[in-house]
């Protein structure tokens, strides 16, 4: 919130007309940005969940293929609670994981990480 | 140490030979050659070199155009001008290196005056400053060039890692080989989980390259970069990529590094400069 408000002062002190309609193009910017990313978004982000990295999901173009497809997630973990301790940190239940810790090492907040579990067990 | 022996061993996936840390370096050596030679067994020798390409068909197609008008040739020719120009003081490279330019094989070695692992940039630098000229940076600009010659004069020799029996050397390769199988960075990600027990997986839309043949082609024209890259700038790019804070270029984490990575590669021939994308 900070940053674009900053930016905006910014721009209002520079006295060129045309630089006030830049200002008012980051504001819309900013309003865009802050439309919270779906559990889908956080997955597919390449800086969030990264899931395509290693893991086919449909709807994800070029996935990896070091982990298994996610596909029936919700039979494979009927229990929400077990999926995400598994994104929380793999290497509790699987000492030699490679898929990085998402809660552990903060690469998800917890919220984020409900919303990647959310769309995690809808697959 | 009994999480390091279990990566070990997953990861050379020979973990009943593997999980005692004090194996030999040529027991090392041998699991790991092993390991590549079983796991892609239509990949001879001379082509574990080429990286990538040697495994990834439809890489390999672009990758050898690439190489048709290699980017790095006009690197070469730099690297040869400044190779016979002579210093200020009127001396120049070759009063360092005895041998000629053609010494990639010799290196990294174990130096036991100064009790450290000596690379091949390490002691282009020393040249330099002995002579009283400045010392190059370790990752881009004309390092490269120098690099590129010289590692071209040097093609076909075959990578021949020397670990000595002196508790010293061992010591620093049983370092670079823990730094290789360590876990590090925000993603928690070790060297060998991608390019041993993953090599050939994609990463995205990327195959992940075997470690076997990982250092015979430095310097490298990366087309990501736009430009030549020695082997630490790679390491500190693999070190950014699982975030992790890269350490220095040249210093003795990623010189330690080298060893160990070089003699897991022992028999395979230098075919520097390279092309990667």
């Amino acid at each position: 919130m900070n940053k674009p408000l900053r930016r905006l002062a910014t721009f209002g002190l520079v006295p060129v007309v045309m630089l006030s309609a830049l200002s008012f193009s980051s504001v819309a910017i900013a309003e865009e940005k802050k439309a919270e990313p779906t559990g889908k978004e956080l997955s597919f982000d390449r800086k969030k969940g990264n899931c395509l990295a290693c893991h086919m999901i449909e709807g994800g173009k070029m996935a990896g293929t070091i982990a298994p497809p996610l596909i029936a997630m919700a039979a494979r973990y009927p229990d929400k609670e077990k999926l995400r301790a598994q994104i929380f940190d793999a290497q509790v239940t699987n000492p030699d994981s490679m898929m990085p810790p998402f809660g552990k090492h903060q690469i998800l907040s917890e919220k984020e990480l409900d919303k990647v579990v959310e769309f995690i067990s809808s697959l | 140490m009994k999480k390091l022996s279990l990566i070990l061993g997953a990861c050379l996936a020979l973990s009943a030979a593997f999980a005692v840390q004090a194996s030999t370096p040529a027991e090392d050596q041998k699991v790991f050659q092993d390991f590549f030679k079983k796991k892609f067994p239509d990949v001879t020798e001379a082509e574990f070199p080429n990286g990538a390409y040697a495994i990834d068909p439809i890489g390999r197609v672009s990758w050898e155009a690439i190489e048709e008008f290699p980017p790095y040739e006009p690197v070469i020719d730099e690297g040869e001008k400044m190779w016979n120009t002579p210093f200020a003081n009127g001396k120049g490279f070759k009063d360092c290196f005895a041998d000629g330019p053609g010494v990639a094989a010799q290196y990294p070695n174990w130096n036991k005056e100064k009790s450290m692992v000596m690379t091949l940039p390490l002691a282009i630098n020393n040249c330099l400053e002995a002579n009283g000229e400045k010392a190059l940076k370790y990752k881009k600009g004309k390092i490269n060039e120098i690099l590129a010659y010289m590692v071209y004069e040097s093609r076909g020799q075959k990578t021949n890692v020397v670990i000595p029996d002196d508790p010293k050397a061992l010591e620093a390769y049983q370092q670079g080989k823990d730094f290789w199988l360590a876990k590090r960075g925000q993603l928690n990600m070790s060297c060998a989980g991608c390019h041993s027990l993953n090599a050939s997986n994609k990463i995205r839309s990327e195959v992940l390259s075997p470690a076997f043949g990982h250092t015979t082609g430095f310097p490298v024209y990366r087309s990501k970069w736009g430009g030549m890259g020695t082997l630490h700038r790679r390491f500190t790019g693999c070190n950014k990529q699982v975030r992790a804070k890269p350490f220095k270029a040249q210093g003795e984490e990623y010189r330690n590094l080298e060893f160990f990575l070089t003699y897991m590669s022992n028999g395979l021939e230098l075919n520097g400069p390279s092309a990667r994308k």
